[in-house]
């Protein structure tokens, strides 16, 4: 059996951000775990721009983005196994994983950080009747077809859901020769982020046909159109607002899962709401010495998220290799009124450096509104928001000073809140 | 010239063929798909019925039964998955238990072994997350749940290296009877046959029709199915049916063999024989019916939903050589319980075959079949030799399932291997996963393409003008 401090399992953008802030922090017996033939993740085929706008203060296309952590990687010597698929995980660390050199690994770690990212939600998700006819691909697929082998998966496209992956496939599909007859939204408002909407959409007058669904598909061996209709607020189709709209591909951008299979084979505890690992300031889950973050955990809008929350994973594994990390004195994050979910949902003030930021999703959207956070009763801060999405993902920074000021702390509550 | 020729190449038509094999035979499968098992074999509830559902005396009573005692030997040789896992049937209230009773006394009638009524306590103790409304029920040890397309693949398979002529994508047109044989017309050239087999599923009307004055109608029955995740696979351990009602054996709740959930179907009467599609109405109803059963259904963990036909109208089996054809024999009308049934089907069929051709044995059988390696189910030390024996089992291609590069070449390289990606999916579980083929769509595309020496463009889902691909990027780009 081999043995590592630290094994980082996925070498998309938070695996690479990852290993290399553990590198930085100065532990070298580490190594990255990638199941696809290269670094990179789902990076790799968004080859829009729009990335690194907040860590480097430009625009980079995906590919670009990932190069940057490639370099990093490969300059700072860190090990790295591709086409190779970690098959087990225990609650002791011990990995087995699977390639065609080594055949079946078994390793140990330390500590082991997860950045396995997510997958999209399948057509049965959401159990859309109809055809199950060729023409029907995520969202995804559709991408690594088009922007990784070259191929068009169809001509005429109606996509279902305007998550960001949906509308940037709008575009690309658009861009690429095909005619996008409509986005369709089950919402009544878009989840993808705003700057997409316009860039995508707009843009190109492609359709966006909010509080919508898809309720039948239409082909024999290919689809040949698909049926939309309005939804009530219930989100179940009305009666007689059928339209039906011709077309030979229909693609799904219907959500986000975070791919926890291998999590939960070390019994990692899981949040039902983000779907990922329930963790503490350190990013560490309930399995001592393990860590996870990116996608993995929540799935995040911005790759920037990502890394900046990724270094943080990186840190934490180190300072644990090295025995510094502190255990016990947690403060409970609560999530309510309007607040579905907080990352971290477990803080140790101890070990927060200057500060950590919470990141969470509103369940709604609020417009001019208040994001809260109470200090058990004592309400610390109050920041405006003139409008909160659940599409977007929001921040908020607490202090070391701040955490500080409450020594006996019980529990932070961060909500929305009115006038 | 064949001495027997098979129209349609599903669970029947294929468990006939391999029969056929024992003896001295020129046989041959014509099948319309592009590939086998792919009409109600592909797409039903997958179980192996105890048998006694069917009214004694009649077909389906006493073929089930003798079928379902057949199910151990021919997995075990053909090496397909099936798992005798018991069933229960379920009533929620009292007065229900008198037709349990009933049920239970055809089963005895039929031949079914082991069965006993056993009461609320008895019945929540073995699936604890059964309905409290749940009175009594029906266990029957002797039920079994198998894989139907693996089973018609290997039945295929083994027919194939025994010496049977598979004629795939190929429609029969018309039969004609010229001095003692039959001209079998398709679409791809004429075959002609001592014997016609018709064994063509919820077509077996046409067919007979081609030839029988006797005429049958079979109206498609289609039953709408869920699929949910492996992580829920275990909310029961044994096939729950729940009383019948006239239209059917009602909404049954069943682990398959690869760990999964599946409930249905329910039973809507239509018209277009090739109709497979889901309906709104029909997977809400198998929703609310499987719901009686189960306490709490995690539909949230739906991963696919289906639908299959299954051919009805005909009151029984229709088996045996059809009064007015000499030589023309039946398989038809074969509905539930007709996977149960099929291998005493094949028995009869052959029977009758023997008795008229009265051919010798053929000592060259082999009535063995290796499956492709299930990397998934392996030990870490079989996995490793696997792999330094070709490496290609060492590189995972479909991440929900653990499904290798070799074992997807395998399914391509061997006798009728697939040809589409839904051949691949049916043969190694690529894409039936969590993602249902999200991530390794594309790869098993790249693979199949590779493998058959054609470009990604040509590749289909499930052959005919199924194409995934429709051109290159900006081919459509106006100037």
């Amino acid at each position: 059996m081999q043995e590592y401090d630290v094994v980082i399992i996925g070498g998309g953008p938070a695996g690479l951000a990852a290993a290399v802030s553990v590198k930085e922090e100065g532990i070298d017996n580490i190594l990255i775990l990638e199941r696809e033939n290269q670094l990179g993740g789902i990076l790799n085929q968004c080859i829009h721009n729009g990335f690194g706008l907040h860590i480097f203060k430009e625009e980079l296309t995906g590919p670009e983005y990932a190069q940057r952590f490639i370099d990093k990687v490969k300059s700072m010597d860190i090990p790295y196994k591709l086409n190779t698929m970690v098959l087990d995980l225990s609650k002791d660390k011990v990995i087995t994983a699977v390639n065609e050199e080594d055949g079946i690994l078994e390793i140990k770690a330390k500590s082991i950080i997860l950045s396995m990212g997510c997958r999209e939600r399948p057509r049965g998700a959401i159990n859309i009747p109809g055809s199950r006819c060729a023409g029907i691909y995520t969202a995804g697929s559709a991408q690594k077809f088009v922007n990784v082998e070259g191929y068009m998966p169809g001509k005429e496209v109606v996509i279902l859901g305007s998550g960001d992956i949906g509308l940037i496939m709008a575009r690309r599909m658009t861009l690429e020769g095909a005619k996008v007859k409509a986005v369709v939204e089950l919402l009544p408002y878009s989840s993808g982020l705003k700057r997409n909407i316009v860039q995508c959409l707009d843009d190109f007058n492609i359709p966006l046909k909010l509080s919508h669904t898809v309720v039948n598909i239409k082909g024999k061996e290919r689809v040949e159109g698909v049926t939309i209709a309005k939804v009530d607020k219930n989100r179940k189709p009305v009666k007689g607002t059928e339209e039906y709209i011709p077309c030979d591909t229909l693609l799904l951008s219907v959500g986000l899962l975070p791919e926890n299979e291998l999590s939960r084979k070390a019994e990692v505890k899981l949040s039902n709401i983000t779907g990922g690992p329930v963790v503490d300031e350190s990013l560490e889950t309930n399995i001592d010495g393990m860590f996870a973050c990116g996608n993995v955990l929540h799935v995040h809008d911005l790759v920037d998220n990502v890394t900046m929350e990724s270094v943080n994973a990186g840190k934490s594994a180190a300072k644990y290799v090295k025995g510094k990390r502190f255990d016990g004195n947690k403060i409970e994050v609560l999530a309510v009124d309007g607040v579905r979910y907080t990352v971290p949902q477990y803080i140790n003030p101890e070990n927060v450096e200057k500060f950590i930021d919470i990141r969470f999703r509103v369940g709604n959207v609020f417009k001019d509104s208040f994001i809260s956070v109470y200090f058990d009763d004592v309400r610390e801060m109050h920041i405006k928001k003139r409008i909160l999405t659940p599409g977007e993902m929001q921040d908020v920074k607490l202090t070391r000073k701040l955490l500080d000021k409450y020594p006996n702390c019980k529990t932070i509550t961060v909500k929305v809140e009115g006038k | 010239m064949f001495d027997v020729t098979i129209i349609g190449a599903g669970v029947i038509g294929n468990s006939i063929a391999r029969e056929l094999c024992k003896y001295r035979l020129n046989v041959c499968v014509i099948e319309k798909d592009p590939d086998v098992g792919n009409g109600t074999s592909k797409a039903n509830s997958a179980i192996v019925h105890a048998g006694f559902d069917a009214k004694p005396g009649t077909l389906k009573g006493r073929l089930n039964s003798e079928g379902n005692k057949m199910f151990d030997e021919l997995s075990e040789e053909l090496d397909f998955p099936f798992k005798r896992i018991g069933s229960l049937v379920v009533c929620f209230e009292k007065s229900g238990i008198e037709n349990l009773e009933k049920l239970k006394k055809q089963g005895i009638e039929n031949g079914v072994p082991g069965l006993e009524i056993l009461d609320a306590d008895k019945v929540k103790k073995m699936e604890p997350n059964l309905s409290d409304n749940v009175e009594a029920a029906l266990y029957a040890p002797t039920g079994g749940i198998v894989c139907p397309y693996e089973m018609t693949i290997a039945l295929a398979e083994n027919a194939f290296t025994n010496g049977v002529k598979f004629k795939l994508n190929t429609r029969v047109t018309s039969i004609v009877k010229n001095s003692g044989r039959y001209l079998i017309k398709t679409d791809r050239g004429d075959v002609e046959s001592k014997i016609v087999v018709n064994a063509a599923g919820v077509f077996s009307d046409e067919i007979n029709n081609m030839v029988s004055d006797k005429k049958l109608n079979i109206i498609p029955r289609k039953g709408e199915y869920c699929l949910f995740d492996k992580s829920v696979g275990d909310i029961v351990s044994r096939t729950i049916f729940q009383l019948p009602t006239k239209l059917g054996k009602g909404v049954l709740v069943t682990p398959t063999v690869d760990g999964n959930l599946l409930i249905g179907p329910d039973a809507e009467d239509i018209d277009d024989k090739e109709d497979l599609n889901t309906t709104d109405k029909g997977l809400n109803f198998i929703i609310s019916k499987a719901s009686l059963s189960v306490k709490k259904l995690p539909m949230r963990q739906v991963i696919t939903s289906f639908s299959g036909l299954r051919a009805h109208g005909t009151g029984d089996f229709v088996i045996g050589e059809a009064e007015d054809a000499e030589n023309f024999i039946n398989a038809a009308g074969i509905e539930s319980p007709g996977l149960s049934s099929s291998p005493a089907i094949a028995a009869v069929i052959r029977d009758i075959i023997i008795d008229k051709l009265k051919p010798g044995k053929n000592s060259e059988f082999n009535p063995i079949r290796k499956g492709i390696p299930k990397f998934r189910e392996m030990t870490n030390e079989e996995r490793k030799k696997l792999i330094a024996e070709d490496p290609k089992y060492g590189r995972i291609i479909c991440r929900c399932e653990t499904v290798t590069e070799g074992e997807i070449v395998n399914a391509i390289k061997r006798p009728l291997g697939a040809r589409s990606v839904d051949g691949v999916k049916k043969r190694t579980r690529a894409g039936m996963g969590r993602c249902q083929g999200g991530f390794c769509g594309p790869r098993v595309v790249q693979i199949l393409a590779r493998e058959l020496n054609i470009s990604p463009e040509e590749v289909t889902k499930s052959g005919k003008d199924s194409n995934l691909l429709v051109g290159k990027d900006k081919e459509n780009v106006p100037a």
